[in-house]
């Protein structure tokens, strides 16, 4: 039943993104190659929203994927007014051509087509003849391809580029101090490799040499991968297909986010990007965000950088109004995901972008002494920060650093919490062991975070590559830049600078080595940032003020709902017991009693007589104010009765049974029911009625050990407690012997000898007869006849009531007295 | 309300005042089973991690929080997790059977006509007993983590409370997060009480009402780990209720705790509120 429940949940979300009114076509692209000038032929989808025209969104895919992996975001912008356009790069999907890395003559040409096709159609809005108002989005592959076509199309008129690269060559080459020679960095062989692979394989599943890529990235990558050589070609391809080459040219509002999970393209790639487009043009809108996720995994914030986007654009195209910052960073440390119980996402807030050194540094002193450090033979073993689509979670069972090839130090434990936004640099001193000159030497920098307890974390599993050339005895002082990362350390933790000789991930030198690292002169300097939590809905105090509100409302209301009561009747008689027309009818429209109407003299002893179901307990509990009647009164003394009437404090009552807590004695029970009952200021009586119930030493034992007499007796009791002006008794002798019986007769008859007045419904004759004064005869919830015994036994001296009743009852008693 | 006879002083304030209605619970033994457990968990607890060994955490952020590999880190460790395995099933039953039973059970007792024939008004008699039931939920949510760190002293000495994610709170700060976060599980779980209390008003049977609450709670849970039903689920009741989680950062969100507490608390009154007037005009026929 749940299941089916579940289902009907999730069916109509599911019908939701179902009719997403989508077209596949196929469009004419950039040439083929530089000797084949017919175009490709692009696999494209266009989602059209329900108003037109409207400014569209062309959607570029990552590497390896095709436009179906954009289904997802296309409707999303769908949903959110744009005409988006999704199409795969030439060598994905069903388009056709060769990879050529986003190279301008190619996939950027591919990419103005694209526009050219969005400025022919009528459903897209137009800023002039074949230009249309367009946004271009992509993240890594993609996003290079956003922010390259954005450069050399003026038409593009915002862009939106996630995770990717800004110098191919030094995202794949990795360096992070500058040396006077102009070589390339350290080889990230794992990514290049994956990025390689993934291409080789031909749409026909077979595998050829270069498959799907040009023959010159074939060839550049070979050269790379075989032997660390980068020739001026293969630097001039990167170079082409870099951002960098057009960032100056781009003037369109542009959205850059950078994964803190990524070794690929880390912070410092976006950072360029921005610091690009900004010293080119400092009037272009920039926003940067730096969030958990990235080539290497991390936190999955792909919800809020869909919307972002979508914000992004509906600020730049459609002229919403925009309520972003220019700098957000998600903080995935120091806080638990309330629903995942995940460690999780605190998003800060500047209103600034800051750069990737901070807004302010604070330096920090490190110690340690120089440390020898051995690069081995081969590369192996390496230490494992981060694998290509794992990311740094192989960290739990492989070193992230080797004992002898690293190098650590350690700063004071931190007097205060610190948290790093951004870079940090440190000078280190190298040398080698060898007097000879020792070229190739690759080493990889990181900044970790050590606990009070001696535990190390290394943010987002990422390290800085270093490749120096000619290190000698002499050392040689350089600055690092450590990699851009957002981190919390606790006052109480250190941090710590690892300078390491393998990593994995990267391509390593394969003569074993011995280095000696040394602090150099300065402190570690590291990057702040002045950021404000942003606020996600509304504050903490609001949510308790409104429920404050709702609780107060809810019990003004509750304070005017209360049930109507019977007003006083100052013409009703002063008697224990006035019943007036009381008629009860229950909800499945049994009429228990009907019109009844009797009164009570004080002083005496009413029997209430009728069969089983005559209505004689639906009438007591009225007189309890356990009933509500449908209609007619009740009065007692006077006074009106309902529930809770302070009048019921004068009547004692035993209806249907005794009630007690089995748990406990019956003299805590009668001792616990008197302090109940809101007469403190009375005697109870408490040994009259114990007299009367006759338990001796059981009143100590519990009532759940006591047998149905016992517990009737109690109960006569209970009800008897404090001397009640009025005592209903309904069946009192059921469970007592005779003479018990006996005894309770006498009870009653001192009780309203008092002047007090006794009301005992029965459906035993003989018992009536001999106890009562009065009479009132039910049958069927009607009243059949009310007078004193004697008058009911009138003249005919000799007869029972039993006569008399059956008299009365007629033909019409059906249901039988035992 | 008075009225006065001849020999009849009736004061309705005075009806059934909290401390016979505490007497009257007390001694039930529901109420000592109750209280038995909350001092026997953290005893088994506290073995079983003693003898039976203890895995290594896993601490990386991304990583699920691991709060039982932290227990035995210390008392204030111990405390918090003895709080987190809680929270969940056992302090819940409890505040559902305080809450849930009292009302029902005295109606299958037959002791409540009496108790409203004396007259104890009916609107103070859920007064008296929701704050009694309350108070003994309080006190079993107090209870635990006293009882938990006591224990955790004997066995596995007093160290700083350390959240999962390496944070360490100093001693005064620490016992202070774990009253706050006491607090919060039940304030979270005054909703299952304000349920559980408006079912023991409709039904006279108290496991009725007990089983009723709990169910709710259960199938709120379910629906709440379908991912498919997406923001939605930020209404259900029990979505915040790990909301305490968040009292382990340095820097304490408090929008889920609130907006937690807040759903707790307005589900509770609206709860109570129903009960009372239902019970204002219910006919009494137990």
């Amino acid at each position: 039943m749940l299941g089916g429940l579940i289902l009907a949940l999730v069916m109509p979300l599911a019908a939701c993104s179902s009719g997403d009114n989508a077209q596949e076509l196929r469009i004419s692209g950039g040439p083929q190659s530089s000797t084949n000038a017919a175009p490709v032929s692009l696999d494209a989808t266009i989602y059209r929203p329900a108003t037109i025209p409207a400014p569209a969104v062309v959607l570029a895919h990552g590497f390896g994927g095709s436009k179906t992996d954009l289904e997802e975001r296309a409707l999303h912008l769908r949903d959110r007014g744009f005409v988006v356009l999704a199409y795969s790069a030439r060598g994905f999907g069903t388009s056709t051509g060769k990879i050529s890395m986003n190279a301008p003559k190619f996939e950027v040409a591919d990419a103005r087509a694209v526009i050219d096709f969005l400025g022919r159609q009528s459903d897209v809005t137009q800023d002039g003849v074949g230009d249309p108002r367009v946004g271009l989005a992509g993240g890594s592959y993609g996003g290079a391809l956003a922010l390259l076509a954005g450069g050399y199309d003026s038409r593009v008129d915002a862009i939106a580029a996630d995770i990717t690269w800004n110098d191919l060559e030094s995202s794949l080459f990795g360096q992070s101090t500058e040396i006077a020679t102009q070589t390339p960095g350290v080889f990230k062989s794992l990514w290049a490799g994956s990025f390689f692979g993934s291409g080789v394989v031909n749409r026909d599943g077979s595998v050829t040499e270069c498959g799907r890529f040009t023959t010159e990235w074939c060839r550049a990558y070979s050269e790379a991968a075989a032997d660390g050589v980068v020739s001026a070609a293969s630097r001039a391809l990167m170079a082409a297909s870099s951002p960098s080459s057009i960032t100056n040219r781009i003037t369109a509002p542009t959205l850059i986010g950078a994964g803190q999970s990524d070794s690929l393209f880390p912070i410092t790639q976006a950072n360029a990007n921005v610091e690009q487009i900004l010293a080119a043009h400092p009037q272009t809108p920039v926003k940067m965000v730096w969030h958990g996720g990235g080539h290497d995994g991390g936190l999955d914030e792909s919800e809020r950088l869909q919307e972002m986007t979508a914000g992004w654009f509906a600020t730049y195209l459609m002229g919403e109004p925009s309520s972003t910052t220019d700098f957000e960073v998600t903080d995935t440390t120091g806080a638990i995901d309330v629903q995942s119980s995940r460690a999780a996402a605190t998003i800060l807030q500047a209103p600034a972008y800051p750069g990737i050194h901070g807004s302010s540094q604070q330096s920090i002193p490190l110690a340690g002494s120089k440390q020898r450090v051995r690069a081995p033979a081969g590369g192996v073993p390496a230490a494992v920060t981060s694998v290509p689509g794992i990311g740094s979670r192989v960290s739990a069972v492989l070193p992230n650093s080797i004992p002898g090839q690293a190098a650590a130090f350690d700063s004071a434990p931190l007097p205060a919490p610190l948290t790093l936004i951004g870079a940090s640099t440190v000078n280190i001193e190298v040398s080698a062991v060898d007097a000879r000159p020792v070229d190739d030497v690759v080493l990889f920098a990181s900044l970790r975070i050590v606990s009070a307890n001696g535990r190390q974390t290394l943010p987002s599993g990422l390290v800085s590559p270093i490749l120096l050339n000619s290190v000698g005895p002499e050392p040689q002082t350089i600055t690092v830049e450590l990699p851009a990362i957002v981190a919390t350390a606790e006052a109480g933790d250190s941090l710590r600078l690892v300078v390491s000789t393998t990593d994995f991930a990267y391509r390593l030198p394969v003569q074993s080595q011995l280095y000696d690292i040394a602090l150099a002169d300065g402190p570690l300097t590291i990057p702040q940032v002045d950021v404000q939590p942003a606020s996600t809905g509304p504050a903490a105090y609001w949510w308790l003020v409104g429920a404050a509100v709702i609780v107060f409302a809810i019990a003004l209301l509750l304070g005017r709902l209360r049930p109507r009561r019977p007003e006083d009747d100052p013409e009703v008689s002063k008697h224990p017991l006035t019943i007036t027309s009381l008629t009860k009818r229950y909800n499945d429209d049994y009429l228990a009693v009907d019109d009844l109407t009797f009164t009570v003299a004080a002083g005496s002893i009413l029997g209430l007589l009728g069969p089983n179901g005559a209505g004689k307990t639906t009438t007591m509990r009225m007189v309890m104010g356990l009933i509500t009647p449908t209609s007619g009164a009740i009065h007692a003394f006077g006074e009106p009765v309902f529930p809770g009437a302070p009048v019921l404090a004068r009547i004692g009552a035993l209806v249907e049974g005794p009630g007690f807590l089995p748990h406990l004695t019956g003299r805590q029970n009668l001792d616990l029911y008197w302090r109940s009952a809101g007469r403190g200021a009375d005697d109870p009586g408490l040994d009259e009625v114990l007299e009367i119930a006759d338990l001796g030493t059981a009143i100590d034992k519990r009532v759940r050990t006591y047998s149905q007499g016992m517990r009737q007796r109690l109960g006569i009791a209970q009800a008897m407690l404090g001397r009640p002006d009025l005592l209903l008794l309904d069946e009192p002798t059921n469970g007592l012997d005779p003479p018990q019986i006996k005894a309770m007769r006498d009870v009653l008859r001192r009780y309203a000898a008092s002047g007090r007045t006794v009301i005992i419904s029965s459906h035993l004759l003989s018992e009536v007869e001999q106890t009562c004064t009065d009479v009132v005869v039910m049958h069927r919830g009607r009243l059949l006849g009310a007078g004193s015994v004697v008058e009911l036994l009138g003249d005919k001296a000799g007869t029972r009531l039993e006569d008399v009743f059956l008299d009365i009852v007629g033909d019409d008693l059906t249901v039988g007295h035992p | 309300m008075t009225t006065q006879h001849s020999d009849v002083t009736y004061v309705a304030r005075t009806t059934l005042p909290l401390r016979v209605e505490f007497v009257r619970q007390l001694r039930r033994r529901r109420t000592l089973v109750a209280y038995a457990l909350v001092v026997a968990l953290p005893v088994l607890v506290a073995l079983a991690m003693k003898f039976g060994g203890n895995a290594g955490a896993s601490n990386r952020p991304g990583a699920p929080v691991d709060l039982v590999s932290l227990a035995t880190a210390g008392a204030a460790n111990f405390t918090l997790t003895m709080l987190f395995f809680s929270a969940g099933f056992l302090l819940l039953v409890i505040v559902a059977l305080f809450c849930g039973d009292t009302v029902a059970s005295e109606a299958s007792w037959s002791s409540l006509r009496y108790l409203l024939a004396a007259p104890v008004p009916r609107r103070r008699l859920l007064k008296q007993k929701l704050i009694v039931g309350l108070v003994l939920a309080l006190g079993a949510i107090a209870l635990l983590p006293v009882v938990s760190y006591f224990i955790g002293l004997i066995a596995f000495g007093s160290g700083p409370l350390g959240s999962p994610l390496g944070l360490s709170f100093a001693f005064g700060e620490g016992l202070m997060r774990i009253a706050a976060i006491a607090l919060y599980v039940f304030i979270s779980l005054l909703f299952a009480a304000g349920v559980a209390f408006l079912m023991s008003v409709l039904t006279d049977a108290p496991l009725g009402a007990v089983g009723a609450a709990v169910v709710l709670v259960i199938v709120s849970n379910v629906l709440d780990a379908i991912d498919a039903l997406g923001a939605l689920r930020e209404w259900l009741p029990t979505h915040y209720s790990q909301a305490w989680l968040g009292l382990l950062s340095s820097e304490i969100d408090w929008t889920d705790l609130a907006r937690g507490a807040s759903y707790s608390i307005v589900v509770f009154a609206i709860c109570v509120a129903v009960a009372v007037f239902i019970f204002d005009r219910k006919d009494i026929v137990s």
